[in-house]
């Protein structure tokens, strides 16, 4: 038995009849072909499938095509406007926040959404932000500097 | 600090790209979301296969039912062991120890399951929904027998086996008898004993391991797209597995979502993939589960080493004798036996004993196998080295440092030889320290203990002088070749395509290499691509592990230069009217001896070489060079990591205060690259130190099985860490690299366990093993308390 669903993603339309069992991120996957989005852990703790649902980072994997019926999407790839790239991710380039870039997608979303509650954050509070995102390569350090760049930018 | 933009500024820039911080190429892919990674590949007609996996460490399987299974809309097939193993090669393993018994590793289990994750039959449907819907509706029957978990245990004769048919849980003994041991205790002032423990790891890289395999029935050929660090080493070993000869075969790594040794291998899933696509004739693909992930991808250290340290008492070390127990788990899987073998060969670290006898014992246990993750061996022998060396200062009263400077080898005694038979390069082991002391404010760090101390706070201060062998290696210390292969090709165009077998997983050798291969042949950085990760472009390779890929990698490249300025030289010599001997090149042009007014770029000589209409006679057409880099010896990087600590009486959680590194990798190509290494590195081993251990019970249940019950560091972990380097080039290569995946790990985890147990010690605790979780120092505590 499939579902209809029906979910704005990076600004365009996406309706399609789903599994209910489909999960999000397997939707904007599979369905509308946005691989940017990875899985890490298809259990909520790795963070590398966070995306924005109604401007709220959440992890994709956690939840149902069908529960994200009506709601707004931005992944990773809705992020750069006119080949303009957004400021967080300009600052995972400049400041050398990724290695192997797994886990990237999931970080950016998610210091996208943190820089939209707390435009000037500490280090502390950047680190605490992060907490929900792993990344095996970096070491974090140069991650922090990469969202710390972006808040930074942000303001001129 | 970054290039690009100065670059624009100034116009072309020469030579100079080497030693400078840039930001990589490789990036703008990967942070819009656009890269491709195994599980990003879709090709039309794909099959998507689940494995049935044993939930027991050990167990007869009575009987398969695929019945319930079959019936599901869409199954393609079930195959079991009895369908796959006697069509399919076993799973090898390249440096087996002689005298050593291991079990033939099929590729599906046999009669017998010897590990929780053990694949036992493989589903393929036509989506991964109904695959994993069939999974669970394979009947297997199994009869559990007695689990062997404990390695020591293992060793008594009354011990259940692993695998019975081999009568013994032993898997290989290898000694080191390196210097005379017995003469060396003999000189002894004292001796002491150390029990060092080395939990199992697990390496969790975020990309979980997958691959997908398409047949093409017309050519006869096979190409496999896979989740690998060695895509070359596993050309080379899966034809003779899936029987089609090596020039029908193509692997392609695409991305690869981090490695750290646990994708140094070949599995079974890359043999069984491989194999369904070419019986069925179509595309198949495989992506590991998270829990698959920690239960059957390699896991990391597990060694017990019992050791006795002969030292004077000025503090000299002279030897240790150290018996280490390595828990391989059930196979031997690539490199399993060679890991704790490097254990032994760096047991002397930077100083200078006059003997060592390691004895190395590898026990079968029903788990599953070690193998190299990242460090491989050195952070093992690190660990027991600068353990001893803070013992032996606590023995004789002495300073930490001094102990330390007593034992190294002056900057002038290198090349050094060790009392294993190693030659480490070159080396400045007095300079790193002092650095490092330096920045971590050394006085002022030991004034804070004391006022620390006096107030009655755990405060702790551990450092560890670590050196480590990289650029692995000359071919005669490796299983099948230890060069690197590189080409470059000056295209029609001019530009540069630069062609690397050292495939990456996140180092960002797109960017470096591009650097190196810009000085050498004085052209923009921009003007160059690097290619790698596909056998059909990169034709040879032996890929990137063991902190190789700069050293040997990058040298291909240059030495592949050489060849292409050899060549361009006689052209320029005709198109000039002079002689090959009088023409010079210089920050990308060619040009007469003294006459720089005419000059020949790159762009011109590549159009006269391809359209070679002016050829000197005798000169092939063509601007293309290839190159094998056989190095002499490995190269030996080494540092000083310098810690502080704190650690909460009442919770027995440690706080880390200050860390401070220093780094010595030889020429640094990308300064910017060195210090993500050095950081992710040291992250790593931050986890192995205070929060990560694999565990199984007692039933040979993994209770790690998944991020939720294995912690790793998380972003608060992480304290800031003060970094610094000094260059010691290299004499093995002529870009006088030496490597640095893997250094942090390296120097991290000693200096940590040092600091923690320096904090302890004024309880009364002398030793401690890893991890340093709030439970295992509480309760250390709490034992003290309890007994004073």
């Amino acid at each position: 038995m499939k579902t209809p669903v029906k979910i704005r993603v990076n600004g365009t339309l996406r309706e399609s009849e789903v599994e209910p069992r489909l999960l999000l991120v397997q939707f904007l996957r599979e369905v509308c072909g946005l691989t940017g989005t990875h899985i890490g852990c298809e259990t909520g703790v790795c963070g590398a499938c966070t995306i924005l649902v109604d401007g709220q980072a959440v992890k994709s994997c956690t939840m149902l095509a069908v529960q994200a019926d009506g709601s707004e999407v931005t992944t990773v790839e809705g992020l750069s406007r006119n080949g303009k790239l957004h400021p967080v991710q300009e600052g995972f380039w400049e400041c050398h926040g990724l290695q192997c870039g797994y886990c990237t997608p999931g970080m950016i979303m998610t210091a996208v959404h943190f820089l939209e509650r707390n435009a000037s954050p500490s280090r502390d509070e950047i680190r605490h932000a992060l907490y929900g995102n792993l990344c095996r390569c970096t070491g974090y350090s140069h991650i922090i500097d990469a969202v710390e760049h972006a808040a930074k930018k942000g303001k001129t | 600090m970054y290039l690009t933009e100065e670059l624009a500024a100034k116009g072309k820039v020469a030579r100079g790209y080497v030693g400078r911080a840039m930001k990589r190429v490789e990036d703008p892919r990967l942070i819009k979301g656009i890269a491709s990674y195994v599980d990003d590949l879709k090709i039309p007609g794909m099959l998507y296969a689940q494995f049935v996996r044993s939930p027991h460490a050990h167990a007869e399987i009575k009987s398969i039912l695929t019945d319930g299974a079959k019936v599901l809309p869409g199954l393609v097939g079930i195959f079991t062991g009895a369908d796959l193993n006697d069509k399919l090669g076993t799973i090898p393993c390249a440096s087996p120890i002689s005298g050593g018994r291991s079990p033939q590793h099929t590729v599906l289990a046999g009669k017998r399951v010897y590990f929780v994750g053990h694949p036992v039959a493989v589903v393929v449907a036509e989506t991964r929904a109904i695959a994993r819907d069939a999974v669970d509706l394979v009947d297997v029957d199994y009869e559990p027998l007695p689990a062997v978990m404990d390695p020591e245990k293992a060793l008594q004769e009354d011990s259940a086996l692993t695998h019975p048919e081999l009568g013994t849980n032993v898997a290989f003994i290898w000694k080191l008898p390196a210097g005379d041991v017995d003469a060396a205790f003999k000189e002894a002032d004292k001796v002491f004993k150390l029990r060092t423990v080395q939990p199992r790891v697990t390496p969790m890289a975020i990309e979980p391991r997958g691959c997908v395999a398409s047949w093409h029935a017309g050519e006869s050929s096979l190409t496999l797209w896979t989740s690998t660090q060695v895509p070359h080493l596993v050309r080379t070993l899966l034809p003779d597995l899936i029987r089609i000869p090596e020039n029908k075969l193509r692997i392609v790594t695409p991305e690869v979502g981090g490695g750290f040794g646990s994708k140094l291998n070949l599995y079974a899933e890359e043999v069984v993939i491989s194999h369904l696509a070419m019986r069925l004739e179509r595309p198949v693909k495989w992506i590991e589960g998270r829990r698959e992930n920690a239960a059957t991808t390699i896991h990391g250290r597990d060694q017990v080493a019992e050791s006795e340290i002969a030292i004077r008492n000025d503090g000299t070390v002279l030897a240790i004798r150290s018996k280490i127990i390595a828990d391989v788990g059930s196979y031997c899987q690539l490199l399993t036996p060679a890991i704790p073998t490097l254990t032994g060969l760096m047991l002397c670290g930077c100083y200078k004993l006059k003997a060592v006898l390691a004895e190395v014992t590898g026990v079968h246990t029903n788990k599953m196998s070690t193998d190299a993750y990242r460090g491989a061996g050195r952070p093992e022998a690190t660990y027991m080295i600068e353990r001893i060396m803070d013992l032996v200062a606590g023995e004789l009263g002495m300073d930490q440092v001094q102990v330390r400077l007593k034992n190294m080898p002056q900057p002038t005694e290198f090349p050094f030889n060790t009392a294993t038979g190693l030659t480490y390069d070159s080396g400045n082991y007095q300079a790193a320290l002092a650095k490092a002391q330096d920045l971590a404010e050394w006085p002022k760090l030991l004034q804070e203990r004391e006022t620390a101390r006096k107030e009655g706070r755990l405060f702790g201060i551990g450092l560890s002088t670590y050196v480590e062998i990289c650029a692995l290696g000359p071919s005669k210390i490796m299983a099948a070749g230890g060069w690197e292969w590189g080409c470059v090709r000056i295209e029609i165009s001019g530009k540069v395509t630069v062609i690397t077998g050292a495939t990456p997983h996140g180092q960002g050798q797109e960017t470096s290499f591009a650097q190196i291969a810009a000085d050498w042949l004085g052209i923009p950085m921009e003007d160059i691509v690097v290619l790698r990760g596909d056998t059909a472009t990169a034709h040879f390779g032996r890929d990137t592990y063991g902190s190789r890929a700069t050293a040997l990698g990058g040298t291909a490249i240059v030495m592949s230069i050489e060849k292409i300025i050899e060549k361009a030289k006689k052209l320029a010599a005709a198109l000039l009217n002079s002689k090959p001997e009088e023409i010079e090149f210089e920050n990308g042009k060619f040009f007469v001896k003294g006459k720089l007014e005419e000059t020949i770029e790159w762009g011109r000589l590549a159009s006269e070489a391809y359209i070679a209409k002016n050829l000197p006679p005798g000169l092939e057409p063509g601007l293309e060079a290839s190159s094998f880099f056989e190095p002499s010896n490995c190269t030996f990087p080494f540092g000083t990591h310098i810690v502080a600590v704190d650690v909460e009486r009442d919770t027995g959680h440690v706080n880390i205060l200050k860390y401070v590194a220093v780094d010595d990798c030889g020429k640094q190509v990308n300064p910017l690259l060195v210090e993500g290494q050095v950081q992710g590195g040291i992250t790593q081993s931050l986890g192995t130190a205070l929060m990560e251990r694999t565990v199984y019970d007692e039933s040979g249940q993994l209770l790690t099985g998944e991020f939720m019950d294995y912690a790793i560091p998380r972003a608060p972990d992480i304290p800031e860490y003060i970094l610094g380097s000094t260059e010691t080039p290299s004499p093995s290569n002529p870009l006088g690299v030496k490597g640095v995946g893997e250094a942090g790990t390296i120097g991290a985890t000693p200096a940590i366990a040092n600091a923690v147990i320096d904090a302890l010690s004024p309880l009364g605790i002398r030793h401690l093993d890893l991890p340093f979780t709030p439970e295992r120092v509480w309760r250390a505590m709490k034992e003290k308390e309890a007994r004073s």
